[in-house]
């Protein structure tokens, strides 16, 4: 063993009972095979699976369900053999009891296996190719966010990752999926870290449990023994320091930029749940389709921990572990502290670890909620040292400005502040909706920008029309004078060279009778003497008995009759 | 199965606002038992026509605001401002004195600023110097206590339960000389042309340190602030600015012994209402800053103002102005002494005018 790991404290925390020891004693179980299983396409953060299979497909167990749709998406395999009974909205895990969409997959009580291809040496594959095989056994994080796991493991490729850090806190009361599964399967997680260090090459490995797993603590050490890069690292026991951020700070004393990845600092955390079913897909060549699920609460006669299926309802866990139906107050999925009340009628999915039954004494409904008295419990207990009574205080003004100034996105919900809170304030859903408000702003925001942006192109697009329409009048108007100055240099040139000589522009003065200077001089002569006649004759229409406008008009004629004439004896002669 | 869905976190601790205001009343029992076995029985009625005027006050401005009456009287503040105004009160107050106080702690200090939890200034503080301003001849007359008369037999203290109330209810019934007195504050800041010694040697009322029967109804409050302390119903950032910096003022303008003396720092730290104002006034925390940095601030500046207002200003004890003062403060310095969130290089400071991040 090299040098102590050095434990950092980290700020607040809070340390409410623990509730672990009754769901401790029974080992992991195996519940029976359930009749009917949902699986949801989303069971994890991202993009749901698209199915692969139809209604009435018979699949055995490990097949591929659905597959996944980029990389912010995740496979779907069978839990067990069966029928495909349907494919649509079912029951799903979540506080607002939607239905989601899903693969309804009815046993055929066989539970046969697909064909698995283990791979015999991992170190002789490359960390891309081992990647992908976690990927294609639909493998996201078991600790409750549920991040695709290959995705995470590539998802800083050029930050050099130096510590891997396992996470086996579970800190929060009454979850002991963690602890069991390193309890009774150490060697199989200890590989699945392994595999993880062939993809990640970290150069050291922290395994960091909360000393209040003593058992689990010493089976791992035994497990890592062989290899130094591995430790296990008991860290004090209060929560969260299960929180990715926080056990990060624990351990390495650093902290994850705000709005940043663990990564960024060289570090990333893996479940030891994620862990073992690394194991599994690489050693066994099983895919995700299992997980240690905690039943715990009061309201169960013998609280214990199961290797479900992924998908098995609700209600047959609770009814595996005895529940008492008349005793349930508050069903949660999750711990007390992060989790949500679900309906029993949902399955459990690839991130649940924990089912509490709560009875009324365990869970008692909140009383009604007193003015904050900025008493500053609720900041002393914050491990993210924000303020949560000021954050409070902007929330209810709804006062985004300064809730964002106040770092509400760095909130990690964990609840500590709400814990402690005197006056019973649901702090922690004043800041999930303040969070949801600035979103929702944020995404008119954008939009609007967006409706700005493409106004301002169209403007400009227009404007830019109407400069090439008037460049090109321009250009015609240029071309016309040019084409202008042209015929008109012609016509100088054909006067001094005559037409004879200029064969098309004879061709033209056929068309346009062309006159010379004496004719046009006539010409117009002539039109004035016929316009002057037309003026007189409508005066004198309109004054029929003026005597000076007949004598004026009779003139007149005469004039034009004159220069008529000689116009037409000009024109005569030259045509001749 | 019908469960409403619930927020988290589905567990609660246990600590609620009315067992802490009760820890509170329950602190000041050490001091309360003091100040009844040195002044008689003035203390007790105090607390009682305090906490009568305050709850039926209370009641009512709640009726009146259509507010659940019982539910917010149930939370014990309105006690808990009752009990700090009666224990700064001098001892056989009269009672509309106390009702005037409590009156306007209650309506203007409390529920026009919207109850409980809203009001920037500490109610009782604001009571307080009300009738300070209003009544300074009933507000500096306080009584001299048991065994006093062994030293000045001019002086008798008023311990009868009969007597005390005929002070209080029927003021002026009873002859003002011979059982009232000014405090050792007064004594010290009055004097100009005595020594320290030649001063305790004329003066019984400044005793050994601060004024005798005042040094230990002092270190009552402390070891009642201790228990809080313990309790973690507050963090030491309060009290601790505000003692800190008062004893550091006292330190740095003590003239020694001489006449010119401004008072020792054990004189400031015991006298007067320092220790009920470090460890039941500048914690109080909805008029007082946020965060423990904010706290220390906000405690300090207290101390500095009392140290300056008992020295060089026109009243004797300063403690109630200080507060006020400092929560006007209070937010400003919540903008500035805000902590560094996780993973953030710096905190942000300031009060975020003109600068929005993200808008």
């Amino acid at each position: 063993m090299t040098a102590q790991i050095r434990i950092h404290d980290i700020p607040g925390g809070i340390h409410p009972p623990e509730n672990k020891a009754q769901s401790t004693t029974r080992g992991v179980e195996q519940p029976p095979l359930p009749a009917r299983l949902i699986l949801p396409l989303l069971q994890h953060i991202g993009v749901p699976a698209e199915p692969v299979v139809k209604v009435g497909d018979h699949v055995l167990k490990g097949q591929l369900l659905a597959t996944a749709q980029g990389r912010f998406s995740c496979a779907l395999h069978a839990p067990t053999s069966g029928t495909i009974a349907e494919i649509g909205p079912a029951p799903y895990p979540h506080v607002s009891g939607l239905h989601e969409p899903a693969i309804v997959l009815d046993s055929d009580g066989e539970d046969r296996w697909v064909e698995l291809e283990p791979i015999a040496d991992y170190r002789a594959l490359d960390h891309v190719t081992l990647v992908e095989k976690l990927a294609a056994a639909g493998i996201s994080g078991m600790g409750g966010a549920g991040f695709p796991t290959a995705t995470k493991l590539l998802s800083r490729p050029d930050h050099r990752i130096e510590t891997l850090i396992i996470n086996g806190a579970e800190c929060e009361p009454y979850i002991t999926a963690d602890d069991m599964t390193m309890r009774h399967y150490p060697a199989q997680v200890v590989t699945g870290i392994e595999i993880l260090m062939h993809v990640l090459t970290p150069e050291q490995v922290l395994i960091g449990i909360e000393d209040n797993k003593p058992e689990a603590i010493a089976a791992m050490r035994e497990a890592a023994q062989h290899n130094p890069t591995i430790r296990v690292v008991p860290i004090p026991t209060k929560y969260p320091s299960g929180g990715e951020k926080q056990l990060i700070q624990i351990l390495t004393g650093r902290e994850v930029p705000s709005g940043g990845l663990p990564a960024d600092i060289g570090v990333l955390c893996q479940n030891t749940g994620t862990a073992l079913a690394v194991h599994d897909a690489v050693m066994l060549g099983r895919p995700l389709i299992s997980r240690v699920v905690t039943l715990t609460g009061g309201a169960l006669e013998r609280p214990t921990n199961v290797q479900a299926l992924i998908g098995t309802p609700i209600s047959e866990l609770l009814a595996f572990a005895g529940l008492q139906r008349e005793r349930l107050h508050r069903l949660v999925l999750g711990g007390p502290m992060m989790g949500f009340t679900v309906d029993p009628q949902a399955p459990i999915i690839k991130t649940s670890n924990c089912l509490l039954a709560a009875t009324e004494q365990e869970l008692p409904t909140p009383p009604p909620a007193l003015p904050c008295i900025r008493c500053g419990l609720c900041a002393e207990a914050c491990p993210a040292q924000l303020l949560p009574q000021q954050l409070h205080w902007f929330a209810l003004g709804k006062d985004y400005p300064q809730l964002q100034r106040y770092n509400l996105f760095d909130c990690i919900e964990c609840g500590a502040c709400a814990y402690v809170c005197p006056s019973s304030i649901p702090l922690v859903q004043y800041f999930r909706a303040g969070k949801g408000e600035i979103r929702a702003i944020e995404q008119q925001h954008t939009k609007a920008e967006q409706s700005r942006v493409r106004y301002e192109q169209r403007l400009e697009r227009l404007q830019r029309e109407a400069e090439q329409r008037e460049r090109d009048r321009q250009a015609r108007a240029e071309k016309a004078a040019r084409a202008k100055a042209a015929r008109e240099a012609r016509e100088a040139q054909e006067q001094q060279t005559g037409a004879a000589t200029e064969p098309d522009l004879a061709r033209v003065k056929a068309r346009i009778p062309t006159l010379s200077p004496e004719q046009k001089q006539l010409k117009i002569a002539a039109a004035t003497a016929r316009m002057a006649l037309q003026k007189a004759q409508k005066q004198l229409n309109a004054n029929p008995d003026n005597s000076d406008l007949q004598a004026q008009v009779v003139q007149l004629e005469q004039a034009h009759a004159e220069a008529q004439q000689a116009f037409e004896q000009a024109t005569s002669q030259e045509d001749t | 199965m019908a469960m409403a869905p619930i927020s988290p976190p589905h567990a609660m601790g246990s600590n609620r606002t009315r067992t802490i205001m009760l820890q509170v009343l329950g602190a000041t029992l050490p001091g309360v038992a003091l100040l009844t076995w040195f002044f008689g029985w003035g203390t007790l009625i105090n607390i009682l026509l305090a906490s009568c005027f305050a709850l039926v006050i209370e009641a009512l401005i709640l009726h009146l605001r259509k507010r659940p009456v019982m539910f917010f009287l149930n939370d014990g503040s309105a006690l808990v401002t009752a009990w700090l105004l009666a224990l700064a009160l001098p001892p056989y107050s009269p009672w509309w004195l106390v009702l005037v106080a409590t009156g306007f702690a209650m309506v203007f200090g409390k529920h026009l600023y919207g109850g409980l939890g809203q009001n920037p200034f500490n109610p009782a503080m604001l009571g307080y110097a009300v009738v300070l301003v209003s009544f300074p001849v009933e507000m500096t007359s306080w009584p001299v206590w048991r065994g006093i008369e062994e030293l000045q037999p001019a002086l008798t203290p008023t311990l009868g339960l009969l007597e005390g109330l005929q002070r209080v209810f029927i003021p002026g019934s009873l002859p003002a000389d011979g059982w009232a007195t000014a405090t050792a504050l007064d004594v010290v800041r009055n004097n100009s042309a005595l020594t320290m010694a030649e001063l305790r040697a004329t003066e019984p009322a400044l005793g050994g340190m601060a004024g005798r029967a005042w040094e230990w109804v002092s270190l009552a409050w402390l070891a009642g602030g201790l228990f809080l302390l313990y309790k973690r119903i507050y963090s030491w950032h309060a009290p601790v600015g505000m003692l800190g910096a008062l004893a550091l003022m006292s330190l740095l303008f003590w003239n020694g012994d001489g006449s010119a003396s401004n008072g020792s720092p054990l004189f400031h730290l015991l006298g007067g209402a320092t220790m009920l104002g470090a460890f039941f006034i500048v914690t109080d925390p909805v008029s007082s800053a946020t965060s423990p940095r904010g706290r220390l601030v906000f405690g300090a500046g207290v101390g500095v103002l009392v140290y300056v207002i008992r020295v060089w200003g026109n009243y004797p004890d300063a403690v109630a102005f200080a507060v006020l003062l400092m929560n006007l403060c209070a937010p400003t310095i919540d903008y500035y002494t805000a902590p560094r969130t996780y993973g953030h290089a710096r905190a942000t400071r300031g009060m975020g005018k003109g600068q929005s991040e993200r808008h």
